[in-house]
């Protein structure tokens, strides 16, 4: 498999490896994909009381596109409002990845876990304001 | 220490030195047909064809009669297969052969299927190997040929080639046996374990790459209608000019083979199991793939739990092995070796097939396993599998969204 310099790095050097307290009403976690398909990624996001994602992490079991969309995804999350951040799209990390075509699967995870880490993150707030 | 370090032995086997040291001299100052009959060169070329044709012979007790030389492995097994089925069908059209055989054993059985043969592909254990009981159920009165490998090329495994050839000759069946990863690493008797047909390869043993064999037992007669037609070499098996050089080696190789096989067999046992040690020493949650005892001294294939197939190949860069990943192939199908043992996909593709051989240092070895216990550790930091397993989470009880 040829990839790009950039997956090589992130898969080399991956940004934001590890975990957050999933227990914690600030933090959202989006796990996504089956063991079976070769791909599970966990993604989380810690956000402040200005709706900013001040911290995100993630671990990836997958392929090495995998762990580097969503080191990429979670670069990309860091700094952003939750508005924001709902508009970052698989093909934004597909291109930034030059991943070639049969590894996009791995960006539309990478989307979908960002997708599930902001709903839990709002389930949470909601469950919290019904309290 | 060359990097990346060889561990692939059962894809291939580099040529031993002395193997291409006997060889060159064919290629020109010895050179020849062995099939001219009208001068010195071609006497010769005969001559060395002979002697290599008796060498080959020697590895499994058969008399050099019986060899006929091939291209390759996938050669003989397509010429054994069809060569049977072709000559015996008005005694039969039922064929028996195992799941885990290599692909052009399977493929040629699966291109019989549409001329009408019937073939069963037996289940094998999670140990990989055959149940005798399911093998001897198999058999029916329509049964011409049993095709079972000697040794699995992923897995290593051994099947009990003695009991399968005993069985077939008391029931008047032919047996063809895929040893090309057996052949020179383990004893074979062609006549204590009743085997009809037995394909060769020379790369497997340390001989040029382009050359095989197979043994077609002459008594009682065994027939079977030729592949290849053309000037009627090899008695009638094979046509095809005989490549001399290749030849000549593919004999050396098999001669060094056979002087070196119980030593080295005991080296190389000895450095597998250090390495199979040494890996589960240092990392938990290992699986080994196949039996550990009914196995080729050189084969190690193991399953790294909750690491991703590929990503743990791209760690491991600087070993050259074989993965049974679907990322790694073609098909994107997982080894269907280990489905048929029953492992799960996600095991499958975690997989690595070590291939030990004569040059594998110990040295190489410690290379592996320190890289190895260093990466694996890293992938499972950062895989969500091992945080939930270490959490205490069961994996199975876990609704995953497929994708």
């Amino acid at each position: 498999m040829a990839y790009s310099t950039k997956v090589i790095d992130h898969y080399e050097n991956p940004r934001n490896v590890g975990a957050l307290d999933k227990n914690d009403p600030t933090v959202g976690t989006g796990l996504v994909g089956a063991p079976a398909c070769g791909d599970v990624m966990k993604l989380q996001i810690k956000v402040n009381d200005d709706g900013v994602i001040e911290d995100a992490k993630f671990k990836t079991f997958g392929c090495g596109s995998a762990i580097a969309s969503s080191s990429l995804a979670t670069e990309l999350l860091k700094g952003r409002t939750l508005d924001e951040a709902t508009t970052i799209k698989n093909s934004d990390i597909a291109a930034e990845l030059a991943l070639p075509p049969v590894k996009i699967h791995c960006s539309v995870l990478a989307e979908d876990a960002i997708r599930a880490a902001i709903a839990d993150y709002q389930a949470k707030k909601g469950l919290k304001a019904s309290a | 220490m060359k990097k990346p370090v060889y561990l692939d032995y059962q894809a291939t086997t580099p040529t031993d030195p002395r193997v291409v040291d006997y060889m060159v001299p064919f290629f020109y100052e010895k050179f020849g047909n062995p099939h001219s009959r009208s001068h010195v060169y071609g006497w010769n070329a005969e001559a060395e064809v002979e002697a290599a044709r008796a060498k080959v012979a020697a590895v499994i007790g058969a008399d050099p009669k019986e060899i006929v030389f091939t291209s390759g492995a996938t050669e003989s097994n397509n010429t054994a297969i069809k060569g049977i089925a072709s000559f015996y069908k008005d005694q039969g059209n039922h064929i028996i052969t195992v799941q885990t055989e290599h692909k052009c054993v399977l493929d040629t059985c699966r291109h019989l299927e549409q001329e009408g043969f019937d073939v069963t592909y037996l289940p094998v254990e999670a140990n990989g190997l055959l149940d005798m009981e399911k093998f001897k159920s198999a058999i029916t009165d329509k049964t011409i040929l049993v095709s079972v490998m000697a040794a699995n090329n992923e897995i290593g495994v051994l099947q009990p080639i003695a009991e399968i050839g005993a069985i077939c000759r008391e029931k008047g069946i032919k047996f063809h046996t895929d040893a090309a990863q057996a052949f020179g690493k383990i004893p074979l008797d062609v006549d204590a374990m009743n085997i009809d047909l037995l394909s060769i390869s020379g790369h497997k043993v340390y001989g040029p790459q382009g050359i095989g064999a197979l043994y077609v037992r002459r008594k009682p007669r065994v027939r079977l209608n030729a592949l290849i037609n053309g000037g009627g070499q090899e008695r009638g098996m094979r046509s095809g000019t005989l490549p001399l050089a290749l030849i000549a080696g593919f004999g050396k190789a098999a001669e060094i083979a056979q002087a070196e096989m119980a030593e080295e067999h005991t080296r190389l046992l000895k450095l597998r199991e250090y390495m199979y040690e040494e890996i589960t020493k240092r990392l938990p949650a290992i699986i080994l793939n196949g039996d550990r005892e009914q196995r080729l001294a050189g084969n190690l294939n193991l399953s790294f739990s909750y690491v991703e197939g590929e990503s743990l190949m791209m760690a491991i860069k600087e070993l050259a092995v074989s993965s049974g990943s679907a990322c790694t192939s073609a098909s994107l199908e997982p080894s269907y070796v280990l489905r048929a043992l029953g492992v799960e996909d996600e095991l499958a593709h975690s997989s690595i097939r070590f291939g030990l051989g004569r040059f594998t240092t110990k040295e190489d070895v410690d290379f592996a396993v320190n890289l190895l216990a260093d990466k694996v550790q890293k992938l499972r930091e950062m895989s969500p599998l091992w945080e939930m397993v270490q959490e205490g989470v069961d994996l199975k009880s876990v609704k995953w969204a497929a994708h």
